[in-house]
This record gives structure tokens, sequence and C-alpha cells, in this order.
């Protein structure tokens, strides 16, 4: 039985899981959820995901929230087949983890809202916050410059590998550098822009903006 | 070289790395970092935890920041002694890291935002700002409704032992019960309430508490 991935293709955390899958090779289906309609708000799907979420997944028995989560299962699940997501040791392992909380805690807090008001509110016709999107932009300029320190010492976040650490963070920074006229925040970080350039090169990044663009439902490798 | 922990013992964030140390009997010494006097803005301290904040940890060579990074680290290094904090099944590590990422992402920063207003601010004479602490704290009501239906199905967040997922919690749960006056947010939720009585009489968090109060520096099982 095909994972199931619940939710809206064009949403960023239902991405990073099927981004991860792509990596992997693993064929999967993707159910829409239809955000628009608050169907991810309604008694039914606060069964699967209590709060009012996407994505969720169903792996055979296995129901799974948090994208993030998703993604580590996944990258443990097939650690066989396709590109080591995970490092190698406990020590690369730690790292990866460390770079996955900070995305988390620290980068994702003002790239949402940067998306949410530059992005998302306009295309709905609705009012954006300008103050909340400018400092925010403030902010994640700032965390971006830690970022520049740490990718002119490894090539990818945790190490010399691309891991689920450097993952996590496309499908945000995509709509932030595409679709909201920020890609001047990389110009000044030249060590940013080059993993930027290279971890949106990555086949399997393109293979999943085509699914996305082409309205897929069901991926196989 | 016993690991050392960098931190404030007070601090949310590296109390949680000290209680999984102390789960495990790992000995550790405790290097204070003067929050007060803004050390963790300091260069010197930015050049070991870049974003400025705390804990960080050295395991010999070894350097990690992100306090639930730093507790997978040594839930999985040290897997063999104490409880089990991660799951025994690629499944249930699944589960722990749901909930670990529901902690870290939606229960922290509300719970965080009523303990910076209602105990940071006002402990150094500052005043809290009471309309965000009220706002917070109807979220947070909202988000233990659903750990009390979660907590009706499993002893703990992530089944039926207790694992990291439950570890993160306790220490800002802690400031909001004893020092924010919000035990009565459990009152009406006896699998919340119970889980919550559970999980702080742990002998490790009780040992936790007392090695905090003592002003000790070096912890030995």
């Amino acid at each position: 039985m095909v994972v199931k991935v619940y939710g809206k293709a064009q949403a960023v955390c239902p991405q990073r899981v099927m981004h991860c899958l792509m990596e992997k090779g693993v064929p999967f289906e993707l159910v829409h959820v239809d955000i628009d309609t608050m169907e991810h708000k309604r008694p039914e799907f606060l069964q699967k995901q209590p709060f009012g979420q996407v994505p969720y997944i169903v792996d055979g028995d296995l129901e799974l929230f948090e994208s993030r989560a998703i993604v580590r299962y996944l990258a443990a699940k097939y650690a066989d087949r396709g590109p080591n997501l995970l490092g190698r040791t406990p020590e690369e392992r730690a790292k990866v983890e460390q770079w996955l909380d900070v995305e988390a805690i620290n980068y994702n807090p003002w790239a949402f809202p940067i998306v949410f008001n530059l992005l998302v509110l306009p295309i709905r016709g609705l009012p954006a916050n300008e103050a909340e999107a400018g400092a925010a932009v403030d902010k994640l300029n700032k965390v971006l410059e830690v970022y520049e320190k740490q990718l002119s010492k490894t090539k990818y976040l945790a190490g010399d590998e691309f891991t689920l650490a450097d993952l996590t963070h496309i499908p945000a920074t995509r709509y932030i550098v595409e679709n909201c006229g920020l890609s001047h925040l990389l110009d000044d970080k030249k060590h940013v822009k080059a993993w930027w350039e290279d971890i949106t090169a990555r086949p399997a990044w393109k293979k999943l903006s085509s699914f996305v663009e082409t309205g897929g439902s069901n991926y196989s490798p | 070289m016993a690991v050392k922990v960098y931190g404030k013992p007070q601090a949310v964030c590296p109390q949680r790395v000290m209680h999984c140390l102390v789960e495990k009997g790992v000995p550790f010494e405790f290097v204070l970092v003067d929050i007060d006097a803004m050390e963790h803005k300091r260069p010197e301290y930015m050049e070991k935890h870049p974003f400025g904040q705390v804990p960080f940890i050295a395991d010999g060579d070894f350097e990690l920041f992100e306090s639930r990074a730093i507790v997978r680290y040594f839930a999985s290094k040290y897997a063999d002694r104490g409880p089990n904090l991660l799951g025994r099944t690629a499944e249930e590590r699944a589960k722990v890291e749901q909930w670990l990422d529901v902690e870290a992402i939606t229960y922290s920063p509300c719970a965080f935002s009523i303990v910076f207003n209602l105990f940071l601010l006002p402990i150094r004479g500052l005043p809290g700002n009471k309309g965000e602490a009220v706002a917070s704290m109807e979220k947070l009501d909202k988000i233990l409704e659903v750990y009390e239906k979660q907590l009706a199905r499993t002893k703990y967040l992530a089944g039926d032992e207790f694992t990291l997922a439950d570890l993160t919690h306790i220490p800002v749960t802690r400031y909001l019960v004893e020092h924010c006056g919000l035990a009565y947010l459990l009152d009406d939720k006896p699998h919340a309430k119970a889980w919550w009585e559970d999980v702080s009489s742990r002998p490790a968090w009780k040992k936790l508490m007392s090695f905090v109060a003592s002003g000790a520096s070096f912890y030995a099982p």
C-alpha cells in the first residue's frame, strides 16, 4: 500500500514531506485537503491531525503528523536508498538534529509571516500586515547572517553532505525568494546563495516542483 | 572528560538537557553563563552558540546546541542505560518525534509567552504584557485539550512509556504551574493532570530540582 500524504500541494509543510519521498524514490499518493474551505478544521480531519494542520501521512497502520517528524521517520525507514539524509555517525546525526531544530524554531517563525503576508493574503485578496512582514524580514536577515558563517565552513548546514537539515528549509525559502521579491536577502551572502542554488537544483526538488505545478496526485519514481 | 552544560540553571532549556542526563545517570559539569549580564550575546559566547541562546554542550571535542537536539543525542548515545527515552520501534520513535515537534513548535512558544510576561519580566521589575499573556493562556488551554484527548488514550504522549516527548515539556510547565498560577488549566483535564503529576514526580526530575536549588556545579549519579 502506497504512502498517503494528506495536504494541499502548494503548502510548505506537505512539500517538505513529498520532497523527502522523492529524494528516496518512494511512491506516494497526495490526498488533497481543501484548506481554502477550512476542511482542515473540520471534525473528521481533526480526528487525524488534532491541531488542524497539514500534512499528516498514512503509512500502512502508522498515522503521523508534524512534517519534520515525518521526514525523520521516512529518512530512517529508507536509510538504505537514495541519499543519506541523517548523517553517518551519532555526531553527524546530532548536527542534523541541531539544524533541523534551528529551522523549526529560529528560521520558520520569521519565514512564515513573510510568506503569509506577502504571498498568501494578497492571493486571497486580503490586506497584509506590512509591519509584521518587515520586522520578520529583518529577523530573517540576521538569521541568514549566521547561516552565512556556517556555510563558509561546511558545504551544507550539518556538514559536507545534503541532509534533512537543508531539505526542510527549501519550500518556504522558495516562496520567499521567488514570490515575495526577497532574493536580495541572499545576494550579499555568497555562501548562502551558493547553497541555495545547489539545493534547489537537486533533481528531486525539480521533480516536486513539476508535480505540484501539474496538479499531480500520484507519484512513482 | 565529563559532559559540560553551558547555561543558567534556572533556565528552561538547560534544565531539559540536565534532566535527560540525570535520567541516564550521566555525570556533568554545569558552567554558568551570566544571562542577566548578557554574557550569551557577547562575541566569545556567540562563537560557540551563534544564535546567542542557552544551552550548548561540550562532550569531549563535540559541541552541540538546541536543547532538543542535545537530548536526542544523549538519549541515543546512552540508549543502553536508564529508561528508554526514544521508543522501541521505528513507529514508536516517529511518535516521539511527532510530540517533540508539537512541544517545540506549538506548546512552548505559547507557554514561553506566558512565563515571560507573568514571571520573567516582573522579577526584573519590568511590566509584563498582560494582554499577550491572556491570549497565550487561551491558546494554551486549547492545546491542553488536545493533550487531554491523547492522554486519555496513552499513558504518556507518545505511547505507554515516558519518553523525550514528555521530558521536554517539564521545565516550562513547572514554571506555568508553580510560578504563573496556571495549575487550574489542568483541573478540568484529569488525564493531563495525572500525566503532569506523574512526570513531575520522577526521581530524576526531583534530583535535578535539588541540584539547581543547591547551586552545585558538578553532578554525579
